[in-house]
């Protein structure tokens, strides 16, 4: 056996266990937790009086006008100089949870403003509360149309997440930056990373399309036939 | 017992309803005729309130609310005054994610919390009213427009509410499509379903209704029997609107 696939095989296992351990679960939480941010402040900037919408957009504008990698260096060693000392994960948790809540919010936003109004108008109609329509009316249809951006946010995430390497969490890249440590193989050990990300997503995209699948039975809005 | 006193309706600086007066009877059918911006169907809106008069007051039944400029209603009463109607829009509105039975149970289930079983029951007997049992299990997206537009007819009638409001329910339709609609529609207005319907449909209006109204600028210019209104109008106005719709369906090849 060359010893190129040697080292792959060998490696394998400590890559494999720090995904399963570290960025399958941060990247599941953070999104998650986003994705709940996200709405919440989606629907502030719809319908919330100006002043709690001013600080909604204040936060969205902060989070995506700064580098991920920066607020991350914030929270992890920043914080501890004004009292708040967060392990690695839960820092890079919050990092990733704020992050993913500003892109959603966004997202989100659009889709729940592209149901057209007659819909509001008709879920009012047979006596629906504006929560009622909401979340029986609204939102399914918004969230059909908020599958493929959402599923980008998702896949990017999955990526980002080796960033939390350089705040100490030992997720799959940091793994294999280890072994290089001890092997001095970068370009095969970081192939070998990619490669795994790599499967990551394509897994990923394939659920997005099968969700979209089964989101989009109905056919979509019917205004466009009429 | 549908009240509308003095109904005023501004959108910005512009009027669209002067000081509207009208009552319906209980098992009446009224049409609200008019030219397009004459205030016909921000009016029917203003009866369940998706518009909400500037001033004035609206009675359905024993409900009355009344409305003055800048003053805020509470939620509760506008739901509780809508909850007596139901509507049928120009473009249908059918939920697009719900098969035609689901959005006929829908205010049922969501609104008044019937338990499903009972829901179901009561949504099948409205979808053979209007003839579409057969397509019970259809997407709204599969249906043709007459066949939508009886559904969302069925889904309005599900609470059983006090009257019935169609807001131009053939106009998105072409004549034969239109046709199954108004058969539906004169169905219930047989049986003595309460219906107001804002229409340039002469044919809708003339089989169905019994009492017109016509609008222009945002004031009633006069009401009376429908068949009296459409044939024998005694307003200049109304004439001259009456004999270019009458023209319009001559064009069409059709007869009155």
């Amino acid at each position: 056996m060359p010893h190129w696939v040697q080292l792959m095989l060998d490696s394998l296992g400590p890559l494999l266990y720090a995904a399963l351990m570290f960025s399958a679960p941060l990247t599941l939480l953070s999104f998650a937790f986003g994705l709940t941010l996200g709405l919440i402040v989606a629907l502030i900037r719809l319908f919330a009086p100006a002043p709690i919408v001013a600080i909604a957009r204040f936060y969205v504008w902060i989070i995506r006008g700064t580098p991920l990698l920066v607020q991350l260096f914030l929270i992890f060693y920043g914080l501890p100089s004004v009292g708040i000392v967060l392990d690695a994960f839960p820092a890079a948790l919050i990092g990733f949870t704020l992050n993913v809540g500003a892109y959603t919010s966004e997202i989100i936003r659009a889709v729940i403003s592209s149901v057209p109004k007659g819909q509001w108008e008709a879920a009012y109609s047979i006596g629906m509360s504006w929560s009622q329509a909401m979340r029986r009316t609204i939102l399914p249809q918004a969230a059909r149309v908020a599958v493929p951006p959402l599923s980008n946010t998702f896949i990017s995430l999955v990526k980002d997440t080796s960033l939390a390497a350089a705040i100490t969490v030992p997720e799959l890249f940091q793994a294999a930056q280890r072994i290089v440590a001890t092997t001095y193989e970068p370009l095969i050990l970081y192939i070998e990373a990619a490669l795994i990300y790599l499967a990551l997503s394509s897994i990923l995209s394939q659920l997005q399309v099968r969700l979209e699948r089964r989101l989009g039975r109905y056919g979509g809005f019917i205004e466009a036939r009429s | 017992m549908i009240g509308l006193e003095n109904i005023e309706k501004q959108f910005g600086d512009l009027t669209v309803l002067k000081g509207v007066t009208l009552t319906m009877e209980e098992g009446s059918v009224t049409a609200l005729v008019g030219p397009s911006g004459g205030g016909k169907s921000t009016l029917l809106r203003c009866i369940n309130l998706l518009e909400i008069p500037t001033s004035g007051a609206v009675r359905i039944g024993e409900d009355r609310l009344e409305f003055r400029p800048g003053q805020r209603v509470p939620t509760a009463a506008v739901q509780r005054l809508r909850r007596q109607t139901g509507m049928v829009f120009q473009n249908f509105q059918l939920f697009p994610h719900r098969t035609a039975i689901e959005n006929v149970m829908e205010g049922l289930t969501t609104v008044l919390k019937w338990p499903e079983n009972r829901a179901r029951e009561r949504a099948m007997s409205l979808l053979e009213k209007v003839g579409m049992a057969h397509k019970a299990d259809a997407w709204p997206a599969t249906l043709s427009g007459g066949q939508q537009q009886r559904v969302a007819i069925a889904r309005a009638l599900a609470p059983s509410p006090r009257v019935l409001l169609c807001d131009e329910p053939t106009s998105a339709l072409d004549p034969e499509l239109a046709q199954e609609v108004v058969d539906v529609l004169s169905d219930l207005a047989r049986e003595g379903t309460t219906m107001v319907m804002a229409t340039h449909d002469l044919r809708l209006a003339s089989t169905i209704a019994r009492e017109a109204v016509f609008l222009d600028a945002g004031v009633v210019v006069e009401k009376g029997p429908a068949q009296k209104l459409f044939s024998d109008p005694e307003h200049e106005r109304t004439k001259r609107f009456i004999a270019t719709l009458t023209h319009e369906m001559v064009s069409d090849g059709e007869a009155i």
